[in-house]
This record gives structure tokens, sequence and C-alpha cells, in this order.
């Protein structure tokens, strides 16, 4: 709690500044007089042709699908790697080494296999 | 009791202060922006209001603010005017965990008759043994803003650039998080203030087991993490959605990507973002590879000797202008003279500079690189962050595991 104190009243600042600031423009900018092309979206001067919650590409999913898989990949070498040098210390580095290294083919042929099956291709 | 208010008092005056720095320093940015893309370019950029165009930003902010409150029709009006808000957010809590300086320590002295003990003020607005975790988590809280907005403007350029910006974030938040497990095998610690306490001195490494120093280099990460230091240079660039890859605002093809439908002050809340997180990447920059606010070849010792010497010698002149002055003359003298505790905030202050010096070296280098390198295509950018920089960072922790076992063993 005392080192997450700081972290929520930093956020609630932030938060109350960038809020004041919306205030304050609207406060003192001038009122807006509305017209219908002054309203509608901008879609470079001619009128709207499409919503903007249209379809969008499924490669978007699979991109983010991926980055999650391996983000935790790559998280899980964080612990590994602030124990690494005490490991080497007490003579276990070998270990160490050859067990982060069955993790990284993991890793690898996973990346590799994501690149052959052309999961990252954008045409 | 009254000393824990002190120390709670301090504290939060010191966030804001870190927080109020961070966004007054982005119209000066906008500045260098403009006149380093014109000093590039051959041109001459903003000249005309106030010395070098210098207060140009002063004429900028007023303009923002009196300008009109619109909203186009159709939007979610929540979740577009939060999305500004939410934009600043990762840039000040990320910037906010990085040690700007040393930590001060405050021997124990009265004021207003009451004593106050030993304190100790870390440069940081919090300071957390987790320091690089927190900082990789709220920094990649930043894709969430840019959706919100593009999502919410019911435009299509706005979810384009918001997905394009989303998907290129994601993709090199890979390499830049593989980057940082070489710095984390070198320094074995989450904490920045270890880290840097680990790069002073000159360079210093084992060598199969034996302890070598190279006396005319400082101890700094660059020269250990050659590789991971350009691939995290790269990553930050496309995490901030900076120049060569600033494919969500491609202006030919998106107009201005997410914020197309924003204006004024709202749009200028996404800048302070994006410069915050430019300022939180410099700043980890130096802190993992140029050994953050450490001088070479200077120690804190030096700076301490050479600030008393000089708040010594200035201290006569300060207490007998002081004493000058009618009714407050002795306790105003009192309160300038030279003391310990004034000792170590100045030994801070100058370090504090140092860390500056360099923050301010990589924005440079982030306004440098927008203005010499062209844009890439999307596909070429995609294929940049997962076929390239992911083997090569993979290739780097791989590599440095390798090295440090075999340097750190003792083979005898």
């Amino acid at each position: 709690m005392n080192s997450l104190a700081p972290i929520i009243a930093l956020t609630i600042f932030v938060v109350l500044f960038g809020t004041a600031l919306l205030f304050l423009v609207s406060l003192v900018g001038p009122k807006p007089k509305n017209s219908d092309a002054k309203n509608s979206t901008y879609e470079c001067g001619i009128d709207v042709q499409t919503t903007g919650h249209s379809k969008i590409s499924v490669r978007y999913y699979l991109t983010a699908i991926l980055f999650i898989l391996f983000d935790i990949e790559i998280i899980f070498m964080y612990p590994w790697a602030i124990a690494y040098g005490d490991f080497i210390k007490e003579g276990q580095g070998l270990y160490m080494l050859g067990a982060m290294g069955v993790f990284l083919l993991i890793f690898i042929i996973g990346l590799v296999w994501e690149i052959k099956s052309k999961a990252l291709e954008w045409d | 009791m009254g000393s824990d208010l002190f120390e709670i008092s301090v504290n939060l005056i010191k966030m804001i202060i870190i927080f109020v720095m961070m966004v007054q320093l982005v119209p000066l940015l906008v500045w260098v922006e403009r006149r380093g893309s014109a000093f590039i370019q051959n041109r001459l950029g903003p000249n005309r209001i106030g010395p070098l165009g210098l207060t140009q930003l002063l004429a900028d902010a007023v303009k923002f603010i009196f300008k009109e409150e619109f909203i186009p029709e159709k939007t979610k009006k929540f979740i577009f005017y939060a999305a500004p808000v939410v934009s600043l957010i990762p840039a000040a809590l990320a910037f906010g965990a990085i040690p700007l300086s040393m930590p001060i320590n405050i021997e124990a002295f009265t004021m207003f008759g009451e004593s106050y003990g030993p304190y100790r003020f870390a440069f940081q607005s919090f300071e957390l043994g987790i320091g690089i975790v927190f900082v990789l988590g709220i920094s990649s809280l930043g894709p969430y803003a840019m959706l919100m907005a593009g999502w919410a403007s019911n435009n299509k350029y706005s979810l384009l650039g918001a997905l394009r910006a989303c998907a290129q974030s994601i993709s090199y938040e890979l390499a830049l998080g593989l980057s940082i497990v070489g710095v984390l095998l070198l320094y074995g610690t989450f904490d920045f203030s270890e880290m840097i306490a680990a790069q002073q001195g000159p360079l210093n490494f084992m060598w199969f087991g034996k302890e070598v120093t190279l006396g005319f280099l400082p101890n700094w990460g660059i020269f250990y993490q050659p590789l991971g230091a350009i691939i995290f240079l790269t990553a930050v660039f496309a995490e901030t959605n900076r120049t060569p890859f600033d494919l969500p605002e491609a202006e030919a093809e998106l107009v201005a990507g997410y914020h197309t439908e924003y204006s004024g002050l709202k749009m200028n809340m996404f800048y302070i973002g994006e410069y915050g997180h430019m300022m939180a990447a410099s700043a980890l920059m130096a802190v993992f590879y140029f050994g953050g606010y450490d001088i070479p070849f200077v120690t804190a010792e030096d700076v301490n000797a050479g600030v008393t010497w000089f708040g010594q010698a200035i201290d006569p002149l300060l207490t007998t202008v002081a004493s000058w002055a009618p009714f407050v003359g002795d306790s105003l003298a009192e309160a300038l003279g030279f003391s310990a505790n004034k000792a170590a905030i100045g030994t801070a202050f100058v370090f504090h500079i140092a860390m500056f010096a360099k923050i301010l070296f990589f924005l440079w280098v982030f306004v440098w690189v927008r203005w010499t390198i062209p844009r890439f295509r999307y596909d070429q950018l995609m294929d940049l962050g997962w076929k390239t920089m992911l083997p090569w960072a993979l290739f780097n922790t791989i590599i440095t595991a390798i090295v440090i076992f075999i340097m750190r063993t003792n083979w005898s």
C-alpha cells in the first residue's frame, strides 16, 4: 500500500489536470456555430461515405494474439535474467543456461513456425 | 506526526514538480522540433516572435486555449473526451518512476521549533523496487488512449490510424522487452538506482573469472550491450510512433491518424502524451546504456566537495546582503547560510543537470532522425519488427547469457 499510494496520487492528479484543461477550453473558447457541413465527420471534403465502425482486417487481431503469446514468453525471461548472476556465483550457471536454452528453443521454433505459416504477411 | 506530514508534503510537491517539468518541456520540444527541422532542411523556421522564435510556444499555448470547443456528430462523447486525458497517464507515470538524480540525504534539522528527523528523498515521483517492470507495463497502456480516440471519433481514418498505432506498438514491444533482458542479465536488478550505481566508475568487468579495469572508459552499459542499445533505440521510435515509424499519422494516407477529429487543446494533450513518452524513453535509454545521472570520471564526493567550496565561498556575501534587509535580516541570513543539507541538495542538482543533458540529447536524436529518414511502408514496418528486430534481440539475449556465463564463472 505504501508504495502504491504515490502512484494513485499521481494518477488522480494527472486526470484532474487533463479534465481541468478540457473544462478550461469550453469556458474561455468561443461558442461553436454549428452547421451540417461542419458537424459531419471529416472525410477529405466529400460527403460521408462509410461509417467509422466498419469492418477491419483480421490481421490486426492475429497480430494482437501473437503478441500476447510472445510477450508472456518474454516476461518469463525476466526473473531468470535477474537470478542468473547469483546462480553463476553458486556454480549453477550451466544448469540455468541449459534450462533457458530449452525454453528459448521452443520460443524460436514458435517464431519460425509463425513466419513459415505466413501469419505475419501483410498484403 | 509533524515530520510525517512534512515528508508526505515534500513527496507530493516533488511529484507535481516532476509532472509540471514534463508538461513544460513539451512546448520547448515543439520549438526544438520546428527549429531543428528548419535547420536540417536549410530553412528559417519560426523566428518572428521573440528571440529565435522562442516565445512562439507561448503564443501557441494561448492560441490552443482560446480555440473553439467542438466535437463532430455521431462521436461517442465520453470516450472522445476521455481519450486525451488517458493519453497523459502512461507518460506521466513512466517518467515519474525514473530517478532523475541521486537521492538526497537530509540530516536532522529544526524548523519553527520542531525537529525533523533524517530523511532520504529520491529524485523521482515514486521509488519502486520493480521500476523496470512497472515502466514497461505502464507504457504499454499507451495504445488504449489511441484506440479510444480512434473508435470514439467515428471516422475511418481515425480508426485505421488507431489500429495501425496499436499493432505497431505491440509488435515492437516484443523487441523492446527482449532487448532489456540483456540489461537485466548484466546488472541483475529491476531497480533503476541500483542499475545506475553499478555503472559508476571506470569500465570494470570480469574476464574469465578475473577482474579487469579499463580506466579510460566509463562503466556504461553501452560498452556491454551495443546491439541491445541499437535495438532498444529503434523499438522506442516505433513505440512512440515517431518517424520513420509514424505510420499511424501518415498524412498522405490517413489525414492525421487517430487524432483527425481532435482540435485545439484536446489535440495538444495527445502531443503532451507523445512527447512525455519520448522523454520517458530517452530517460530509459540514458539509465540503461549511458549511466543515468552518472558523470564520467567524477564521483559524488568530488561534486559534493565542489559544491561545498562554492557554497562556502559565496556564504559571507549572501549573509551580508541578507542582513541588510530590515526586520527579517537575521533570520533570512540564517536561512540562506550554508549547511551540509544544502551541499547535498546542490550535489543532487548537479547530477540532475547531467541526467537532463543526456535526456535532451536523446530527444534531439528523435528530432534528428525524424527529419533525416523517410517513412517505412506498413508491411516493411511489420516485417522489420517481427522478422528482423525480434530475432536480433533473441540473438543478443543468447549471446549475452553465454558470454556472462563464460566470463563470470570461476574457472580456476
